[in-house]
């Protein structure tokens, strides 16, 4: 060892200025760069909407000395936003607003190689209910009329959705099997391209969330015949749940954070007081009544656990659909 | 006439101090957003939505639409004077703008480009104000098989434009199509054509890489080659007087591609998902097809660098009619700026032009005040632009390989898109010196993504019959208007036979 003194004590010195400084930066993380925000969806869909307005809550409130930067990867069922998230160069600084494709597009894709568990749970938002939509010129008021139409059609009924496999066609196929039904399903690359051609009725029937068929409802051009809730909606009280039309079924959208796998403890608390702050404002919670959304805050713990039963859920649900 | 007092009130609103501030800012601001390569108005309306919340949601989507209509103008800048398309909707302008620069005619090219642009927006302002709600109507009754025959329409009139080499053009149109593949398929979310396995390639090719590429990179090296540095630099002198000539010849020449830009572009846009790039590139297609010198297409002709232009403007205004009327954005700029109403507490759809009366009316108002203000401004910067052309080539070349490369970065900051770019530009090259017309590829990998799906979804809905393409009342026009096109060169080949057999025997 040829140190020379100053040296040596230069180096202890530097080693007892780490130490002081690292348990300090890691009680207190702060993003030191622009966030990337990934969504998994294309712009202008629903979870695209919920991303920009949270990304506006956070600027606004001024909560964050960095901005999200909202990034669109809805390729291949959001498998492009999971690959994006696996790979993020820097986990501290990469988080993810997903849907049910987060769990159903790993099952469905085995080679892409993603486990979410080894994902980081951020916040759970809230979740978008399902309802069922016809256009008002079919004359279709309520749901067995409904099913009465689609049998008479005699598998020539066509409906949109955001594809196979997808949160709306699971809803779809089991109303097939619940009520013995052939329907025609066209896909489409989101829910608003979907609404909008039920609204100029290139198509017969769809499963949208709330927020995506809100303005063509507001204007009496869709019927809801049925919401896929567990309880009938606060926005639509006239219309049933699949519940009461006696199939114990629900299916709900997760609106939920999530952070890159291996990102670490201090940023993973960063991003869940954040969360939690915009979850609680004003602001989100006017949101979620005006576009329909359930309430349902879960903490990270609550979100593991939530993933482990959705993800036996979806199994149950694509095996059911054939897939 | 209660749609003209609407409208006054609108156009007062927007030249209210704040308004009309914001509505120049936002000009000024897009016109130089859209003359970066690689940033285009997408980048810039996504950059400055938050600074939005600081105003009232009308001067918010004023300021928004100001940056768009402005981006639409800019994008024409590089596309002209440095060869590399300064935005996606801008990379029809290089086809004739680069070489109208290279013969020294830059300010004719910029001054047409200005005036089209205007032209372009303000009949798609017109149509907007007096046929919103007709429109709207329009945009819904076009399903996935009237999607497809409209691009089949647009494949077409590639094809069948005399003089080109056909067989060359319909590879050309293979190779994009092929490209467009790439990625994730959208209906069944999988993989393909993932080369070597690399994880690029499964967001696809994106396809301003590919225009830079082939224009930015694939062009230098084509000038390189045949100049041998020795570029005709601009006039060095830009006047008034200048100006006017310039305009009276571009308007001259260039008056059938502004009238078919600003009427196709318009009604591409308001179509959801088409948007002003497709817009502009189909313009210029049937420009060159109804053009009396369709040879003089692609060696700088005025009405080459119209025709884009007033269709990319038309086409901005045009999205925004789905938007507004029916909540669907027209084109990724829309979707953001939809993103922004739902922030802002406004629901889009049918419900708004009731309901925030003012709203839209101050926003179709804006489109007006700004159709003014980016002409005018945009024709103060054009001296700047063309000074730029004066550097030499030596200098210009490596600036326009590292503007290059810089916009193919920017576009997903991903270094994989580089390297792809340098090999889109050296492919490029190359298929230049085998006469492979270009065009017809970047064509076909912006209208790939959407013939290919509504072809699909189209199939689905009448169970494989492709019949459904010729019986439904809007698709069934379009359809045989698109094959009596492709098969137009053909027919005329064999009547020229006949006719020289006649003369022959």
């Amino acid at each position: 060892m040829i140190f020379g003194r100053r040296s040596f004590t230069a180096m202890i010195g530097a080693a007892a200025f780490a130490f002081a400084q690292a348990p300090g930066q890691a009680a207190a993380f702060e993003p030191t760069k622009p966030i990337d925000f990934v969504i998994m969806a294309g712009a202008g869909g629903g979870a695209d909407q919920i991303a920009r307005f949270i990304q506006s809550v956070a600027e606004q409130k001024d909560l964050m000395p960095r901005p999200l930067i909202p990034n669109n990867k809805g390729g291949g069922s959001g498998a492009e936003a999971l690959i994006a998230l696996q790979g993020a160069s820097d986990a501290d600084h990469t988080i993810l607003v997903t849907l049910n494709s987060f769990f159903t597009t790993p099952l469905r894709q085995t080679n892409l190689g993603i486990d979410i568990q080894t994902f980081t749970p951020v916040a759970m938002m809230g979740v978008d209910p399902f309802v069922l939509w016809v256009h008002k010129d079919s004359g279709i008021t309520t749901f067995e009329e409904w099913v009465d139409a689609v049998k008479a059609a005699d598998g020539e009924y066509v409906m949109g959705g955001t594809g196979k496999g997808q949160e709306d066609s699971l809803v779809i196929t089991f109303m097939e099997q619940a009520f013995d039904l052939r329907i025609k399903y066209i896909p489409y690359d989101g829910g608003g391209a979907v609404a909008k051609d039920l609204a100029g009725k290139q198509i017969m029937a769809s499963v949208n969330n709330p927020a995506e068929a809100k303005g063509f409802f507001a204007a009496g051009d869709f019927v809801p015949l049925l919401s896929f809730s567990d309880e009938r909606m606060a926005g639509f009280p006239d219309v049933p749940t699949m519940k009461e039309k006696g199939h114990d079924f629900s299916y709900y959208n997760q609106r939920a954070v999530v952070g890159a796998p291996g990102m670490s403890d201090e940023a993973a608390a960063y991003y869940q007081s954040m969360f939690e702050t915009i979850y609680n404002s004003e602001e989100w919670q006017g949101y979620m009544t005006s576009e329909s959304l359930d309430p349902l805050w879960m903490d990270a713990g609550a979100q593991k656990e939530y993933w482990n039963t959705q993800v036996e859920r979806h199994k149950e649900l694509l095996a059911a659909m054939g897939e | 006439m209660e749609i003209l007092g609407l409208l006054g009130d609108g156009m007062l609103l927007a030249v209210q101090p704040l308004n009309l501030a914001l509505i120049l800012v936002g000009v000024t601001l897009g016109l130089f957003i859209g003359a970066m390569p690689g940033l285009g108005s997408v980048n810039g309306v996504a950059i400055l939505l938050p600074i939005t919340f600081l105003v009232p949601p009308g001067s918010a989507i004023i300021f928004l639409a100001a940056i768009y209509y402005g981006a639409m103008y800019g994008g024409a800048i590089s596309s002209i004077t440095l060869g590399i398309p300064g935005a996606s909707t801008a990379v029809a302008t290089t086809f004739d703008g680069r070489p109208l620069a290279l013969r020294g005619r830059a300010s004719l090219a910029l001054v047409t480009a200005a005036i089209a642009s205007f032209i372009g927006g303000s009949v798609a302002n017109i149509l907007f104000t007096a046929f919103a709600p007709l429109l709207a109507a329009v945009a819904l009754s076009f399903g996935p098989p009237e999607i497809f025959a409209l691009m089949l329409l647009a494949f077409a009139t590639f094809v069948g434009l005399g003089g080109d080499d056909i067989p060359k053009t319909i590879f050309s149109i293979c190779l994009g199509l092929v490209l467009a593949a790439v990625g994730f398929d959208q209906i069944s979310g999988a993989p393909r054509l993932v080369f070597f396995d690399i994880t690029g390639f499964l967001q696809g090719i994106n396809f301003l890489v590919l225009a830079i590429g082939v224009y930015g990179i694939g062009e230098m090296l084509w000038t390189i080659e045949t100049t041998r540095g020795k570029v005709t630099t601009s006039e060095a002198k830009m006047s008034v007087k200048g100006i006017v000539n310039d305009s009276k010849e571009g308007m001259k020449r260039g008056w059938k591609g502004t009238t078919i830009g600003s009427f196709l572009g318009f009604f591409v846009g308001i179509l959801p998902a088409a948007g002003a790039t497709p817009g502009s590139l189909m313009a210029y297609g049937v420009a060159k097809m109804v053009s009396k010198n369709p040879k003089e297409f692609g060696q700088g002709h005025p009405g080459g660098v119209a025709a884009p232009e007033a269709a990319n403007n038309s086409a901005s205004t045009g999205s925004m009619l789905p938007m507004l009327t029916l909540g669907i954005p027209g084109s990724p700029t829309t979707a953001i700026l939809l993103g922004g109403m739902v922030i802002w507490g406004l629901t889009p759809g049918p419900r708004l032009f009731v309901e925030q009366s003012e709203f839209v009316w101050g926003l179709i108002g804006s489109f007006y005040v700004s159709n003014v203000a980016a002409l005018v401004i945009n024709l103060a910067f054009i001296p700047l632009f063309i000074w730029m052309l004066r550097m030499p080539f030596t200098v210009l070349a490596p600036l326009i390989f590292v503007l290059s490369i810089v916009g193919g970065y920017a576009a997903t900051k991903d270094m994989h898109d580089v390297w792809l770019m340098v090999l889109f530009g050296l492919s490029a090259f190359f298929l230049r010196k085998f006469d492979y017309p270009l065009a017809p590829a970047v064509l076909a990998i912006v209208l790939g993504p959407i013939a290919e799906p509504t072809l699909r979804q189209s199939l689905l809905l009448s169970s494989g019959d492709p019949s459904i393409f010729f019986t439904r009342p809007i698709a069934g026009p379009i359809t045989v208007i698109a094959i009596i096109l492709l098969f137009l060169p053909l027919i005329n080949l064999v009547r020229r036979r006949m006719r020289e057999g006649n003369a022959a025997g």
